[in-house]
């Protein structure tokens, strides 16, 4: 695998947008060819070579490349977004978008990330050693698609609409969530290690969510329906199933209602 | 103004049946011209493609409901905003477009004129406003009259003067161009939780059925002499079995001849027709219907036709059909919009996906091919997508390389998931045609130009015509068999002229053009009953005022008006 390293060397006046810094757009370029890759500034194009110093060179696929940032990255956004595969490893927070549309590959964040990270992944693997934003793994404004698989996972804390939308996959937070956790959730595995604010599952219809700590209020649509022992990241325990008052008939199984879970940690 | 000669090029114009040969076309002071002198500027067009401007006969690119897609649907311009170099501003959205990057867009596909498919008179202010946003193109609206009250209440009477004279005092006050008429009767049949799927449906408290509505507003457009026929978007749009029901509100223009100065033959223009053109009772039996449909079209001459192809792409389907709008979210269960317009239509959007494993959509994309290809009259058969409901205009190029070529398409056919069933509900793989660069130039200039009443000064190249020119990367000695390179061709034109000037070069635009806004000044007698009736329901039910209600002169600063006179035949 072939390592390409990035260091920031002028912050941007606004925000950059680094639609290019994944390990697809990197794939079979020299340090020079990557230099001159777009990124926006406002609506001004101007290139990664003129934030960043470049070394290394990438391999002949996006798999067969490593990418390592290192430097303030807080002005930029789209880091690793939309990227199917390879390794990318950003050492400090980043704004926006980071791992947005991510599709395979594995991506670590050594710091904070902001808002709309994760959004819409459909694949990899993408760890926030750090606290994240709002929106995390939930759908674009308007968008009605949001996280369908991978794994998402955040050492701190998140913020609000945290896995909106969500339709599968596999999304961790092990501190607290503000409100609106999982809204819309069609599918897929929440796991919250901490607390978690007001409205917990708002219109959720399929898909499970797991809370070790407390919620602050439960949704009132929610009740008990039974107590199970179960493993879940790695602890055994007791939970109790609650389910909301929101289900949908199985396509395939006639008659057959489908609900969404809440497994509240005893 | 510059002088220009074009050289060496393959000239295609249906209006001079030029097939090919090789012409110098020759342009001055906007116009095209026979010769001009030894200083004009020589622009080489060897081993290419000339052709007049084409011209859009159906889209929805400007107006309260298309506004309402976009901040409704902000996904649809994540990924595709971007600010290309040179003087243009930035262009967002993929299925609605920013007002800039239609403009940018049609130009660049070899586009000089629009047609604005559907204006609430209410909300005509927007409709210029982006009209006048929109930079390049020259554009015009239809307003839309099929659910309206007074027009309903007219004809219920059998009233077609004051129906006439009322179409005649919209189009002022809206700065409109023709009649559209979407659903007739059922969007406001609707507002009572019903719809009109035939056309014998009666329309609740007005006692009028969409015939009878049809019918009138086909007379009155004759009476006023209108540069456009009478434009329809029928009952029952996108059900299964709908076939019938179209041929049945396209027999209503039999034996009605088209009056006016304008060189338009045709009485009635058929929109979207792919949407109406379905066998079969469920979406599980669905069949092509578009043999029969245009079996009856070849056969009637006072018709006009434009497809409405499905691209196979996610879009946003937005319309004045209401209840269809409703029916589509029950569907796709996506987001669905809704508003009504006092007294006048309605609109719905909802975004859609026509995925190419799903065998409706691609037996959907079969029969808007098979329109196309059973047409035997081309200047009669236009190429739309009804921008954005069967897929975004920016697709015209792949729509032209599935028609252009057996290969092409019969490629993208048997690849589908559900082949077997698409083949076995259409007829796609039993046709052989291939529309040429010559049918080409009649589908998508010389037919609409014409179909609109703008043939003299549109959608031809003979001397005296308004110098718009596309100018293609296509050798038609060595026409490109692969897909890639025909839609590659047609994205990008080598040259656009707007009224003689170089608006586009390369692919690139570098000039802005001067735009013009198109409408109608109709005069009829003075009709004091339809006077009396206007300014009651605006006292009675409009919550604006009448004085608040036309569209003012600084709205449209580009206005070309095309005025008729139908003061004689009271």
């Amino acid at each position: 695998m072939n390592t390409v390293t990035l260091t920031v060397k002028k912050q941007p006046e606004l925000y950059l947008e680094c639609e290019n810094a994944n390990p697809d757009a990197f794939a079979g370029k020299k340090a020079a060819d990557i230099a001159k890759l777009g990124a926006y500034q406002g609506k001004e194009i101007s290139t990664l070579g003129d934030f960043f110093t470049i070394t290394g060179e990438a391999g002949a696929t996006a798999a067969d490349t490593k990418i390592i940032v290192n430097g303030d990255c807080t002005k930029m956004k789209y880091l690793g977004a939309k990227m199917t595969a390879g390794e990318m490893i950003v050492n400090s927070a980043c704004d926006m978008y980071t791992g947005s549309w991510m599709k395979g590959g594995k991506l670590t964040v050594n710091g904070d990330v902001h808002s709309f990270c994760g959004l819409a992944m459909a694949g990899g693997e993408f760890t926030i050693n750090g606290n994240a934003g709002n929106y995390l793994g939930a759908a674009y404004r308007g968008d009605w698609r949001g996280m369908s698989g991978g794994v998402l996972r955040v050492k701190g804390n998140a913020g609000s609409d945290v896995a909106s939308f969500m339709i599968g996959g596999t999304l961790i937070v092990e501190g607290d969530v503000d409100i609106h956790l999982g809204t819309h959730m069609e599918g897929g595995t929440i796991i919250l290690k901490g607390n978690a604010n007001r409205r917990v599952g708002g219109q959720l219809v399929k898909g499970e969510i797991y809370v070790f700590g407390k919620i602050n209020v439960m949704m009132p649509g929610y009740k008990p329906v039974g107590e199970k022992e179960m493993e879940v990241d790695g602890t055994k325990a007791m939970f109790t199933d609650f389910i909301g008052d929101l289900g949908e008939r199985h396509p395939k199984r006639k008659g057959e209602v489908v609900w969404g879970h809440i497994y509240m940690k005893n | 103004m510059s002088e220009y000669i074009i050289k060496n090029g393959h000239v295609f114009d249906a209006t001079q049946g030029i097939k090919g040969d090789k012409k110098d076309i020759c342009v001055k002071d906007g116009k095209i011209v026979d010769k001009v002198g030894s200083s004009a500027k020589v622009i080489d067009a060897k081993d290419k493609t000339v052709m007049a401007g084409a011209l859009e006969v159906h889209a929805h690119v400007a107006g309260p409901k298309v506004n309402a897609g976009r901040w409704y649907r902000p996904e649809d311009k994540h990924f595709d905003s971007h600010k290309k170099p040179g003087i243009t501003r930035i262009e967002g959205g993929k299925s609605i477009p920013t007002v800039f990057k239609t403009g940018y867009e049609y130009a660049r596909l070899g586009f000089t004129f629009a047609m604005e498919a559907a204006m609430p008179p209410l909300y005509a202010r927007h409709v210029h406003e982006e009209i006048h946003d929109t930079p390049i193109i020259d554009e015009a609206a239809l307003p839309v009259f099929g659910n309206n009250w007074f027009v309903m209440e007219y004809i219920k009477n059998n009233e077609i003067e004051n129906t006439a004279a009322y179409i005649a005092w919209i189009l002022r006050q809206t700065k409109g161009y023709g009649i559209k008429c979407v659903n007739p009767g059922g969007t406001e049949a609707w507002a009572w939780g019903l719809n009109c799927l035939t056309i014998h449906d009666q329309v609740p408290y007005f006692e009028i059925t969409p015939a009878e509505i049809i019918t009138g507003l086909i007379k009155a457009n004759e009476y006023l002499g209108l540069p456009h026929s009478f434009h329809i978007h029928q009952n029952d749009l996108g059900n299964p079995g709908n076939y019938k029901t179209t041929i049945d509100s396209l027999k209503l223009a039999e034996g009605i001849k088209a009056t006016n100065n304008f060189g338009r033959e045709q009485v009635m223009h058929s929109t979207h027709l792919q949407f109406h053109a379905y066998k079969g009772t469920n979406w599980g039996d669905f069949e092509s219907g578009a043999k029969e449909v245009m079996d009856y079209v070849n056969k009637q001459k006072n018709l006009t036709i434009d497809t409405g192809n499905v691209t196979l792409d996610e879009t946003t389907t937005m319309t004045a059909d209401g209840p269809f709008e409703h029916h589509l979210h029950g569907l796709n269960h996506l987001k669905w919009f809704n508003v009504d317009v006092e007294l006048e239509t309605a609109a719905g959007i909802v975004p859609f996906i026509y995925d190419p494993n799903n065998a409706v959509f691609a037996s959907q994309w079969a029969v808007g091919l098979e329109i196309a290809l059973y047409a035997k009259d081309p200047m009669r058969c236009f190429i739309t997508t009804d921008h954005p409901n069967a897929g975004p205009f920016t697709r015209y190029p792949r729509v032209y390389s599935w028609l252009m070529s057996k290969k092409v398409r019969d490629e993208r056919l048997n690849t589908f998931k559900k082949a077997d069933k698409v083949i076995a509900a259409t007829n796609l793989a039993n046709i052989d045609r291939e529309i040429t660069l010559y049918e080409l130039s009649q589908m998508t200039r010389a037919g609409p130009a014409k179909c609109l009443g703008l043939s003299k000064d549109y959608g031809g190249l003979k001397p005296g015509m308004n110098a718009d020119i596309a100018i293609y990367n296509i050798n038609p000695d060595k026409f490109p068999s692969s897909g890639a390179e025909i839609e590659k061709a047609f994205a990008n034109v080598a040259y656009l002229f707007k009224d003689g000037k170089i608006c586009v070069e390369g692919g690139k635009v570098v000039d802005m053009g001067k735009k013009n806004t198109f409408w109608v000044d109709a005069k009829v007698p003075e009709n004091k009953q339809v006077m009396h009736d206007i300014r009651e329901k605006f006292l009675r039910y409009y919550s604006v005022n009448e004085a608040n209600y036309p569209v003012p002169e600084s709205y449209a600063p580009h206005q070309h008006i095309i005025s008729v006179d139908a003061t004689t035949k009271a």
